[in-house]
């Protein structure tokens, strides 16, 4: 599973980091950062979750 | 069940759609929207797409498209009545439908002015056609009136005045969104609008919408009048349930609803339209009009749905709201309220920069955040886990 985030949508709502911490920080630069592009399997779920609650659409999962 | 009828198809309908699919129900799902169109993106219509960045094919929702969750959408015609006892739904054209389990996601419409003329070039903003012919009439640069200065009013001049165009808000109340977030916060709110070159007035009344065919100005209580060639009404929305009195279902600023989000045996409600206890705050009612809480309620409805009665859940979020105006982001998380206790962190009023917090019986109970998305999702957390008042104090001045 990889992660793709469309930078020009990402509005840094922090959504995201809110479902998967580990995964997506926003910082105190007020931009987001993937810390895992590729995360494992095992968070396909948490993932998904984080692509829905984003409210600008910015995040999708390239399999 | 072997049929859902889910009513509403926008955010809250299509995620709880999503989630019946998800969690593995295989029935019928039959969608009844007014809208003639596939569920859409609406927080756009009052920023890019009103701005012209963007287009329709851009604010759709899931991209991937909607054949795989195999919907017999029946779109372009509201529900006009609900039998609980029969489980019948009549459509506005006539046809009748029977259900098993029923999704109540028909959102909320734009509340009028007692005096809202309908005359040319009156708007207000709310759907996708909404926004098209306003956005229209905006490419010819007229001169805009916004009543109202609340979440879309503040958008709609804040886009406007990024197109270059001359705006003018008025607001009935001293300050912007004063009542819930308080005199220092709207007064922080009022001067971005006018370092932006909004002419805003506050505490000013609306008496009249005057012109011949089109729409020339706006008179005021005091008789004073300001010219316009559009004016844009965002003062509030009321939640669709006229179709319901009569339903047999408690109707009371919304769709009633238990801690799960339960309105009947076998109905459930989400989004605009559902007012429920949220245990988290104690079990206050709470009816969010809000992107997040659409997408978080459909889910946790669609579950409800499914779920017996012995193992359903509380639907209890924390909610979340974003506005984008200008260049700030502002942010809210819980309850705002502007009898709580306050504290301003990570910044101050003057750098327009800040998180402000809101507190009551000792326990964080809100946030608000100019720019400062990371600290707002930090105490999002901090609420969801019932943080004392003074444990967020200690975050806040680390």
């Amino acid at each position: 599973m990889r992660i793709a985030v469309d930078f020009d949508k990402c509005k840094s709502n922090a959504l995201c980091m809110g479902v998967a911490p580990d995964i997506f920080e926003v910082r105190d630069d007020n931009f987001l950062y993937v810390l895992q592009d590729e995360p494992p399997e095992s968070a396909r779920s948490l993932v998904e979750e984080a692509v829905r609650v984003c409210p600008t659409q910015a995040i999708s999962i390239v399999d | 069940m072997r049929t859902v009828a889910v009513v509403g198809t926008s955010l809250a309908g299509l995620r709880a759609i999503e989630a019946l699919r998800r969690e593995g129900y295989d029935g019928r799902i039959i969608a009844i929207g007014a809208e003639p169109h596939l569920p859409y993106d609406r927080p756009p219509l009052s920023k890019e797409f009103l701005a012209g960045r963007v287009d329709t094919a851009d604010i759709v929702l899931r991209k991937q498209g909607v054949d795989d969750l195999e919907v017999d959408w029946r779109l372009g015609a509201p529900a006009a009545a609900l039998d609980v006892g029969a489980r019948e739904l009549t459509q506005a054209d006539g046809s009748r439908l029977r259900f098993d389990g029923l999704v109540l996601a028909t959102g909320a419409s734009p509340r009028r002015l007692a005096n809202q003329s309908d005359l040319d070039g009156v708007f207000t903003l709310r759907t996708l056609d909404d926004a098209r012919a306003l956005r229209e009439r905006l490419d010819g640069r007229p001169k805009v009136v916004v009543i109202g200065a609340g979440f879309i009013g503040a958008e709609v001049a804040a886009t406007c005045r990024g197109r270059g165009l001359d705006v003018t808000v008025l607001e009935a109340l001293p300050q912007p969104m004063v009542r819930g977030l308080g005199p220092e916060l709207g007064a922080v709110i009022a001067a971005v609008h006018r370092d932006h070159g909004v002419d805003l007035r506050t505490g000013v009344q609306v008496d009249a919408i005057e012109g011949d065919v089109r729409v020339e100005r706006v008179r005021l209580g005091d008789g004073a009048t300001i010219d316009a060639d559009v004016v844009v009404v965002g003062v509030g929305v009321v939640p669709e349930t006229q179709w319901l009195e009569g339903s047999g279902l408690t109707i009371d600023n919304g769709v009633v609803c238990d801690e799960t989000c339960l309105a009947a045996a076998g109905i459930v409600a989400a989004g605009d339209v559902a007012r429920w206890p949220n245990a988290l705050f104690d079990g206050q009612l709470m009816r969010l009009e809000h992107w997040t809480n659409a997408t978080e309620q459909g889910v946790h409805a669609a579950r409800r749905l499914l779920a017996g009665d012995d193992v359903a859940e509380p639907f209890a979020p924390v909610p979340f709201v974003w506005s984008d105006q200008y260049d700030r982001k502002i942010q809210t998380v819980g309850v705002v309220s502007a009898d709580a206790d306050l504290h301003v962190a990570h910044g101050s009023y003057a750098e327009r920069q800040f998180v402000s917090l809101f507190g009551r019986a000792g326990r964080l109970i809100g946030a608000l955040g100019f720019n400062r998305p990371r600290q707002v999702m930090q105490y999002r957390k901090l609420i969801a886990e019932r943080a004392s008042w003074d444990a967020a104090l200690a975050v806040a001045n680390v």
